[in-house]
């Protein structure tokens, strides 16, 4: 029988939640890495039980953590337990958490500036890793998006990485931070061509490269941010704050920005809007149904500086036509005095039938959905502030 | 041999209990007794100080008897009660609101 795993990171540690294919009785195992922010979690899809797993700290910096046994047991790729901890020439292991921007001039970009928040510029500087995506196809590959913006990709299972440094050079100087930091939130691959993918930035906005990583280019075109940006339809400098994609149809690209909800049908070439009748178009993650390409969720949140749920009652928004016409799912969220906000990256979807679709918030709260979203109920109430939620269906 | 007491997350990745015991060759600085932890234990690379510039992470701090070593020049020799033993050297997490 199939089987759930939903991988929690929070700002004190992370949480995986085991359930069958009924998804009604959950086993929580955590808080790992008890303490530490956890940024983001991700398993293969080509090996389910390797998951990669982004540990930081304000104090001690990063670490990359490994498991290679669906959570049970940890490690840093660069030194795994029992192994040496040198090589035999002597050299210390143990770079896993070495992001180191690539200025070198045979596969680098010149380490310039950024925007600051009050328009100045600022230098580059490594602080953390928001997302990690495997490889759709190689268990060893795995990207790394981090902040200040930059794409990196490890090729050895986390051990060393290697920046995509081609992507700096769209305009990097007009990038600035969001509320977060400037962050490198987001990382879709193209399932039907591998040398496709897209990456977003807040605030930066979509880029895409179809040479695997090599050089990239701006896809904001049709993005308005007419109280962010000097000049609205910018081509680089929209906060943008979630993409996704359904695999069936990687063309089509739906977008959560800092305000309005998009939509792309031309792999972001240009994008409309779908915000249609919610009741806000701020708001934070956004996800495509496992099997209907054209049904989408997001949740809606009040403002850019409230970040919560407007009137208090936390709902999920669904659209089952692609956009514009969306419905409130209410039914076991909290529809009164509820003020938690939901992170781009807390909200995932299995591949069950029904889909199952779960998020996480600042409360603390992880909600899952075994029927679409028609239904609601916590798996767990009091975890720490929720930063990720990602989904593995096993079978 | 130099005594390393380390904070608790930092044991954790080492996977060790209690304080550390290294052996350090020649002069008994801030930089060499780092030096000589990073290679015992590399999983701690980056986690005390930066990767490229070996600056002290700001909110990691050096004590040793009972004084704050934190703004020592990293070439500076220990006390003697580090360098002999005596007395550990405390590697902590500021305490920042944590």
């Amino acid at each position: 029988m199939s089987k759930v795993r939903v991988l929690v990171g929070t700002r004190k540690g992370a949480f995986i939640l085991t359930s069958d294919g009924t998804r009604r009785q959950w086993d929580v195992s955590g808080p790992h890495f008890a303490g530490w922010e956890m940024y983001h979690l991700k398993g293969s899809p080509v090996e389910p039980n390797r998951i990669y797993a982004s540990q930081t700290s304000s104090w001690f910096g990063q670490i990359i953590q490994r498991s290679d046994d669906g959570g049970k047991t940890w490690h840093q790729p660069g030194t795994p337990p029992g192994e040496p901890t040198t090589t035999p020439d002597g050299m210390p292991k143990g770079e896993s958490n070495k992001f180191i921007y690539d200025a070198s001039p045979e596969t680098g970009k010149p380490l310039t500036t950024h925007q600051h928040y009050d328009g100045t510029q600022r230098p580059w500087e490594f602080k953390r890793v928001w997302h990690l995506e495997p490889s759709l196809t190689d268990p060893d590959t795995v990207y790394a998006g981090i902040e200040d913006a930059a794409l990196f990709r490890s090729t050895d299972g986390g051990q060393t990485w290697q920046e995509l440094a081609g992507l700096r050079d769209v305009k990097g100087s007009l990038w600035q931070p969001g509320a977060g930091g400037m962050c490198l939130h987001t990382i879709v691959q193209d399932p039907s061509n591998p040398q496709r993918i897209y990456i977003a930035i807040s605030a930066a906005g979509t880029f895409r490269t179809d040479d695997g990583g090599m050089t990239w280019r701006a896809i904001n075109r049709g993005l308005k941010s007419k109280y962010e940006l000097p000049d609205s339809d910018a081509e680089v400098g929209h906060c943008v704050h979630r993409i996704a994609m359904h695999p069936m149809r990687p063309n089509v690209l739906f977008m959560q920005k800092h305000w309005d909800v998009m939509r792309s049908d031309d792999a972001g070439e240009s994008w409309h809007e779908i915000s249609g009748n919610l009741p806000t178009d701020f708001g934070f993650p956004i996800d495509v149904h496992a099997h209907e390409p054209q049904t989408v969720y997001v949740v809606p949140i009040k403002s850019d500086s409230e970040h919560f749920p407007p009137d208090g009652k936390l709902r999920v928004y669904r659209s089952r036509t692609g956009g514009n016409e969306w419905e409130a799912l209410t039914n076991g969220l909290p529809q009164r005095d509820c003020y938690v906000n939901v992170l781009r990256d807390a909200m995932a979807v299995d591949s069950l039938d029904p889909c199952g679709i779960y998020f996480g918030t600042s409360g603390g709260q992880v909600y899952g959905s075994a029927n679409a979203g028609d239904t609601w109920a916590p798996i767990v109430r009091d975890l720490p502030a929720v930063l990720s939620v990602e989904v593995q269906t096993l079978t | 041999m130099i005594r390393v007491v380390l904070p608790a997350h930092l044991r954790t990745l080492a996977r060790v209990d209690g304080e550390v015991k290294l052996e350090v060759m020649g002069a008994v600085t801030q930089r060499a007794l780092l030096d000589a932890l990073e290679a015992r234990y590399p999983m701690l690379r980056g986690t005390i100080r930066d990767h490229m510039t070996q600056n002290r992470r700001p909110f990691v701090r050096f004590f040793a008897c009972e004084q704050d070593l934190s703004h020592e020049a990293p070439d500076a020799p220990l006390p003697d009660a580090v360098a002999t033993g005596a007395e550990p050297f405390l590697i902590v997490g500021a305490m920042a609101g944590g």
